[in-house]
């Protein structure tokens, strides 16, 4: 049996989105740029998925810019708020456990001046608001926090940091990963209180190569990437239409029925957990317990996570670690960060679920994994007697 | 137009009786490296070896190719003047001819301002000696390119002069190659190749002296990912680049692992394993008809490496084991492995042993009865045919292009 519980590394196409993208390719192919009518009909698709992007946040879409993946995103608000704002203060505050995405970038920024504050995180890997109170000063620039956490599937609680700014300063900005989050929790904008959300394609079963900035209204930021003046002068580069358009009818059907496909993925994944608890001893369950719908982080003590990923892969099963068997390689920051044991983040396992696993694929990894997790710990055990 | 470069066979040249036997495969070799290129000759004219290309194949790309056949010794890329049915006055007016052009080109090219000759009449039937046809070739290169001087010590450029029967040769300078033997000229051996950084370079090492390569590959899937074993593809890739075609068996010990794991003891995990690898590659090589085991072993670089452990090692097996690296430092291996461009993909992160079978406290001095006593309370016989059973066949075959 095919199981794929790896949706939060990439996703498959959608059908319908791969039809949409092939059409767009084959004979929409016209540039949104030229005078003549397939320009306009480009224009046409462009606007449209826009629309229905905008429409998902809540926001308008002269606030919807389409970039190249959930990297360039952020990378585009570091750096553009960094060179728009540095005058007014140094200040940046994310946390531990973010996208290397925002970490390699706030690393770069500190190189260049900036004060960035990286925050604890709890055991479960939520929001420590005590230790971001008393990072907060009234001359921070931006805060940048991750909706959800990648690997633990944590929530952040956006809305109350963002009255935790306005208390201290209403200027400040507020940005946001939105990139697990998306099409799974409310990602309202006005609610979350954010000015700016990065978003990615390739989670929500479109394509990779497509991702999208949410800026709010009347902030400029300086752009990333320079040229022939695409996206309202904010990122130019001839717009990647088939990946836009895909993005966009990914959008339509996962808005079509939220609320069910999200309670099914739910279901699938507090079945699963339960089942591991119920059957497989010596695991700690990593999640939070009010953590998103998709993710589940599990370690199997005395277990090298990445030997279980490789024994599941022979029984078709794929799930992601949070640690390398390699010597070479560190183990994750994330884990790290969250204060887990050595032999916690070595056994771990993200499990991330989509509308497409079901119950009773959950009994199949259940099982094989069973297996494969006593026969390791039998063979280790042998060994350190 | 061809492009023609002189080849020089090194010590295949001075293996007696079995010189032409040697320069024939020399021959094949470079053919074989050329892949067969409409329009390409090779040939062997009184002990050098003479190879013509179209000119449309770059002068790198023949070089490269042609440097990485064992046997060669070096290459010069060469004009070519005929002198066929001229007198030696005359011979020498052509010579001197070509010998202005050939250096004007490298002025222009590469701004030389000093040269030396270096002349040699191969056939001595020619009426004028080496010395004095090197000084009337010089003085003509001089009134022909204002701008040279003759510098004995430390010249921009060489000229040498090749003179034979029917043709002379002009060339600025010789490109080593790797020396060594023709493939094939000495057997087939087999290789015990892991992802790491010596291995390869020991299976490099014995290909230069003549040895086709057959290879075996431990694995211990799910133990080691797939990333490993395509690593270790990915290496002997870039071997047949030399070694031509690589047979490749690749083999999952975990089951063997297992078995000493719950049977043996915890320090003596790894000597046992490389005992079982060796059977393992000797049973292979036996059938497949292999004449030695080679390892990428150097004294005493880790546990499994000390003298001790490598005596234990070989008496598993009764084959000759060759390890070209034995007394080599690390360093060495490593410019070796950087200059045959396995290095890079050798220090990709993926392990092909899994740590977990590491012992926190290897053995180092094992002693062969305690071995034998542990290895005793295993079936060995009935694991290594299993494992030999059970062993892949991969076929690697040689690389397109450069």
């Amino acid at each position: 049996m095919f199981v794929y519980l790896d949706n939060s590394a990439t996703t498959q196409v959608k059908p319908l989105v791969a039809e949409i993208m092939a059409k767009t390719m084959t004979e929409d192919f016209g540039n949104p740029s030229s005078l003549h009518r397939m320009g306009v009909n480009a224009e046409k698709i462009l606007k449209k998925a826009r629309a229905q992007v905008a429409a998902a946040l809540n926001a308008s879409p002269e606030e919807i810019f389409f970039t190249s993946c959930g990297t360039e995103s952020d990378a585009t608000v570091l750096r553009g708020v960094w060179e728009s704002r540095k005058k007014q203060g140094r200040r940046i505050i994310t946390t531990a456990v973010e996208h290397p995405a925002i970490l390699r970038n706030c690393e770069q920024l500190a190189r260049e001046g900036a004060d960035v504050i990286y925050l604890p995180v709890n055991r479960d890997c939520t929001f420590d608001m005590d230790a971001f109170r008393s990072a907060l000063t009234p001359d921070t620039i931006l805060v940048s926090v991750m909706h959800v956490n990648n690997e633990a599937g944590s929530i952040m609680p956006l809305a109350q940091i963002r009255s935790e700014i306005d208390r201290v300063n209403k200027s400040i900005l507020f940005h946001t990963d939105a990139v697990q989050s998306f099409e799974k929790l409310d990602t309202d904008v006005h609610k979350l209180g954010v000015d700016m959300l990065s978003l990615s394609g390739h989670k929500i079963h479109a394509c990779k190569g497509i991702g999208a900035l949410y800026v709010k209204k009347g902030l400029h930021i300086q752009p990333y990437l320079l040229g022939g003046g695409q996206e309202s002068n904010f990122r130019s580069g001839t717009e990647n239409l088939p990946a836009i358009a895909g993005l966009g009818e990914a959008v339509r059907l996962a808005e079509e029925n939220k609320q069910a496909r999200i309670a099914h993925i739910a279901d699938v994944r507090c079945y699963l957990k339960q089942l591991l608890q119920d059957n497989i001893e010596d695991i700690t369950v990593n999640s939070p317990e009010d953590g998103v719908c998709s993710v589940l982080n599990v370690s199997f003590l005395g277990c090298r996570g990445e030997v279980l990923l490789h024994t599941l892969e022979q029984d078709d099963i794929y799930v992601s670690t949070g640690s390398a068997c390699s010597s070479h390689k560190k183990g994750s920051h994330v884990l790290t960060a969250m204060g887990l044991s050595d032999a916690q983040i070595e056994g771990a396992i993200r499990f991330s679920f989509c509308e497409d696993n079901t119950r009773e694929q959950m009994d199949y990894v259940c099982e094989k994994l069973k297996t494969a997790v006593e026969s390791q710990r039998r063979l280790r055990k042998a060994f350190k007697r | 137009m061809e492009n023609i470069y002189i080849v020089r066979c090194g010590e295949s040249a001075l293996k007696g009786k079995n010189k032409p036997y040697f320069e024939r495969m020399l021959v094949q070799r470079i053919k074989k490296n050329l892949k067969d290129e409409a329009g390409v000759t090779v040939e062997r004219v009184d002990g050098l070896i003479f190879v013509r290309t179209p000119e449309e194949i770059p002068q790198e790309d023949v070089l490269k190719r042609v440097g990485r056949v064992f046997g060669v010794d070096s290459i010069s890329p060469a004009v070519e003047v005929p002198i066929e049915g001229l007198d030696a006055e005359s011979a020498l007016d052509a010579i001197g001819r070509e010998a202005v052009a050939f250096m004007m080109k490298q002025i222009e090219s590469r701004g030389i301002k000093t040269f030396k000759v270096d002349a040699k009449r191969a056939d001595k039937t020619f009426a004028i000696q080496s010395p004095d046809i090197g000084k009337r070739i010089g003085a003509r290169v001089l009134k022909g390119c204002k701008v040279l001087k003759v510098d004995v010590h430390e010249p921009d450029c060489f000229l040498y002069i090749n003179v034979r029967r029917n043709f002379a040769y002009l060339y600025d300078k010789k490109i080593a190659g790797y020396g060594g033997l023709p493939l094939g000229t000495n057997g087939r051996g087999m290789v015990l190749l892991s992802g790491g950084i010596d291995s390869p370079v020991a299976t490099f090492m014995m290909a230069h002296r003549g040895m086709y390569m057959d290879a075996v590959h431990f694995h211990s899937y799910p133990y080691t990912s797939e990333r490993a074993f395509e690593k270790v593809k990915e290496l002997a890739g870039i071997l047949t680049d030399y070694c031509g075609r690589i047979r490749m068996f690749s083999i999952n010990l975990l089951p063997i692992q297992e078995q000493i794991v719950q049977n043996c003891p915890e320090e003596e995990t790894t000597i046992l394993v490389r005992r079982f690898m060796m059977r393992i590659a000797e049973a292979i090589a036996k059938r497949e008809g292999d004449l030695m085991l080679i390892t990428g072993e150097s004294l005493g670089q880790v546990a499994s490496q000390t003298a001790a452990s490598l005596v234990v090692t070989d008496a598993a097996v009764s084959l000759p084991v060759m390890r070209p690296l034995i007394a080599m430092d690390k360093t060495q291996i490593m410019d070796i492995a950087r200059d045959i461009g396995t290095f890079e993909t050798s220090i990709q992160p993926y392990e092909d042993c899994c740590t977990v079978f590491l012992p926190k406290h290897p053995v180092t001095q094992p002693k062969l009865e305690r071995i034998e006593a542990s290895e005793s309370r295993l079936d060995v016989e009935a694991l290594v045919s299993q494992a030999v059973e059970s062993a892949e066949l991969i076929i690697i075959s040689q690389r397109e292009g450069i």
